[in-house]
């Protein structure tokens, strides 16, 4: 589009300072990490790396940082398989309500975290009598992360054909090695973008984990949350909270990158639309 | 291919293959099988607890023993109406969140325009990452990051004090500023989705038939491009909506989240009957925007 000199500049004015907006206060927290007091002041007096060994060295954000990466891992595997199953029912056949499995799917994001949290919560302690426990939180980030698998692998379903699967079934395969040789290749790469970006949404999870978490079991945004108010745990929380945010990255980057290199899509757009398939299902 | 005559002996099957002829032409109960494992996980277990969550909004406290009694009464709905504490928080919520919407709408529309019709193919997709990222990255750091620039000797304190001027603080502002930033990626996304897909000829036609910038933007870009922002305002009001963690770093002001939190512990079925109301709000959002066509865009 053909735009006055005056305009063009006023639009990537516009455009440098929202980039400039969403930048900036990670970039402060980044400056924090290696602040050498303990006190949150701006400017920093010095600058050191001692909070890094000393985060490694403490045991609460340690067992913390565990924790988080065990119910992340179970969280998305149970998503991986409850994902792709239903992922390949509606990609593959045609049956009443088919429309409505997309919508229960993305339900659990759709709606605010804290319903998701307060009904998961009344459920386990009133009605199944339940402690809450790893288990309970492994549930909940199940419940939300299976979006994110489905919207990646129902979207590559529905660009490969079915008649691949037909020709199997029609050379004699059993359901289970048409599944194994013909459908997991093709999907692969759009399953492992769904469980990378499903386990970086479980990892940073707090809204739904507060509610269904015990009082035992600290996950890392827990660990963090809590520590916040201690002025002698804040360096500490700075070098975590990087780190929290170095880990929720990887897996999207890498993400976007097996999401992009598939089925002859422009670049721009099958990573767009990867993006907001896969956005679509951010949850915070 | 030798004819197998028809009195010839059955080949021995293995277990699979008989498994296989079960499901062989029956693409119902192939479906219905694939469906079992994630239906029944999403309406038993999800579903199932959104039902128990408005049964528990129901129930009460013993007046006595303040444990939970499961009996029917509309007293905790009436709390929440008549209650002029509660009125005002749920209003004030849902202003934050539309005021949130708002403001991410005006910050998105500049910068998904530039990403989808101005910039160069190349940095097309560096932006789009650009993006995502922080949308990606952790909820909370995001906001510790605000309790920390927003504090009384943090950054933009220092940065305004040569000027005079000085934050907003801690406080609602605050919260308004914090709860923008957290879910601004969440509108950008569909809007410049929805960007893409107008197409360059559309707006050449426009320019070829004299219209000015501004005459574009208003009659052929506005139209095309307002499903999209009502996408993502799904997002950014639903997710401001429910949000108690934010509010309770940068703010003491009560919000449905924060009251949801701090009453689970004491009245179980009052924290149950106030999260219906999100609930009740989100729908009516979601049926209006529907309407606007939005469903198309998400």
């Amino acid at each position: 589009m053909r735009l006055t000199r005056r305009n063009e500049f006023l639009l990537k004015l516009a455009s440098g300072a929202t980039l400039a907006f969403i930048y900036l206060p990670l970039l402060v927290i980044l400056i924090y990490a290696f602040n050498s007091t303990n006190t949150q002041v701006w400017p920093p007096d010095g600058l050191t790396t001692k909070w890094f060994g000393e985060a490694f060295d403490n045991s609460g954000a340690r067992d913390a940082f565990l924790l988080s990466i065990e119910a992340a891992a179970l969280a998305t595997a149970v998503a991986i398989v409850l994902g792709t199953l239903a992922s390949m029912a509606v990609a593959r056949y045609r049956f009443f309500g088919r429309e409505t499995i997309s919508f229960l799917v993305i339900l659990p994001i759709a709606l605010p975290g804290i319903v998701t949290g307060v009904a998961l919560n009344t459920s386990f302690t009133q009605i199944l009598g339940m402690e809450l426990s790893l288990f309970t939180i492994i549930v909940g980030h199940a419940t939300f992360c299976i979006v994110v698998v489905y919207n990646n692998v129902v979207a590559r379903l529905r660009r490969v054909s079915g008649s691949f699967e037909e020709a199997s079934a029609d050379l004699g395969a059993t359901p289970w090695t048409t599944f194994r040789r013909v459908t997991l290749p093709s999907m692969r790469t759009a399953l492992v973008a769904g469980a990378l970006l499903a386990f970086g949404l479980s990892f940073d999870e707090i809204i739904v984990t507060t509610f269904t978490a015990g009082a035992g079991e600290q996950t890392l945004p827990i660990w963090i949350l809590t520590n916040f108010s201690r002025p002698a745990q804040l360096p500490i929380v700075n070098v975590v909270a990087v780190l929290v945010v170095l880990i929720s990255i990887v897996p999207v980057y890498l993400a976007n990158r097996l999401s992009r290199d598939v089925g002859g899509a422009a670049p721009t757009r099958g990573g767009a639309a990867g993006a907001v398939a896969a956005e679509g299902t951010a949850i915070p | 291919m030798e004819a197998t005559g028809l009195g010839a002996p059955k080949p021995r099957r293995s277990a699979g293959h008989r498994l296989a002829d079960l499901f062989h032409g029956r693409p119902r109960l192939q479906a219905g099988t694939l469906l079992a494992g994630p239906v029944g996980w999403l309406v038993i277990g999800y579903l199932g607890s959104l039902a128990i969550l408005l049964i528990a909004s129901f129930w009460s406290l013993g007046e006595l023993s303040g444990e939970v009694e499961r009996s029917f009464t509309l007293d905790n709905f009436k709390t929440i109406v008549e209650d002029s504490v509660y009125r005002t928080v749920t209003l004030r919520t849902v202003g934050i969140a539309a005021a949130v919407t708002v403001t991410d709408a005006l910050l998105a529309l500049p910068l998904a325009f530039y990403m989808a019709k101005v910039a160069r193919p190349s940095r097309q997709s560096l932006l789009v990452v650009a993006v995502l990222v922080p949308l990606w990255s952790s909820y909370l750091v995001k906001a510790f990051a605000w309790r920390t620039i927003l504090s009384e000797e943090g950054i933009l304190n220092w940065a305004l004090d040569p000027l005079g001027l000085s934050g907003p603080g801690y406080g609602t502002l605050a919260v308004w500023l914090v709860m923008s930033y957290i879910w601004l990626p969440y509108m950008i996304i569909p809007i410049y989705a929805g960007f893409d897909r107008i197409p360059d000829s559309v707006l050449s036609a426009s320019d070829d038939l004299g219209a000015k910038a501004w005459m574009t933007f208003r009659r052929v870009i506005w139209p095309l491009v307002f499903p999209a922002i009502v996408a993502g305002s799904i997002f950014t009001f639903s997710l401001t909506l429910g949000d108690f963690i934010a509010p309770t770093l940068v703010s003491s002001t009560q919000f449905i989240g924060t009251v949801v939190k701090s009453t689970i512990t004491t009245n179980l079925p009052l924290a149950a009957a106030y999260s219906v109301v999100p609930i009740l709000i989100m729908i009516i959002y979601l049926l209006i925007a529907r309407r606007l066509g939005a469903f198309e865009h998400v």
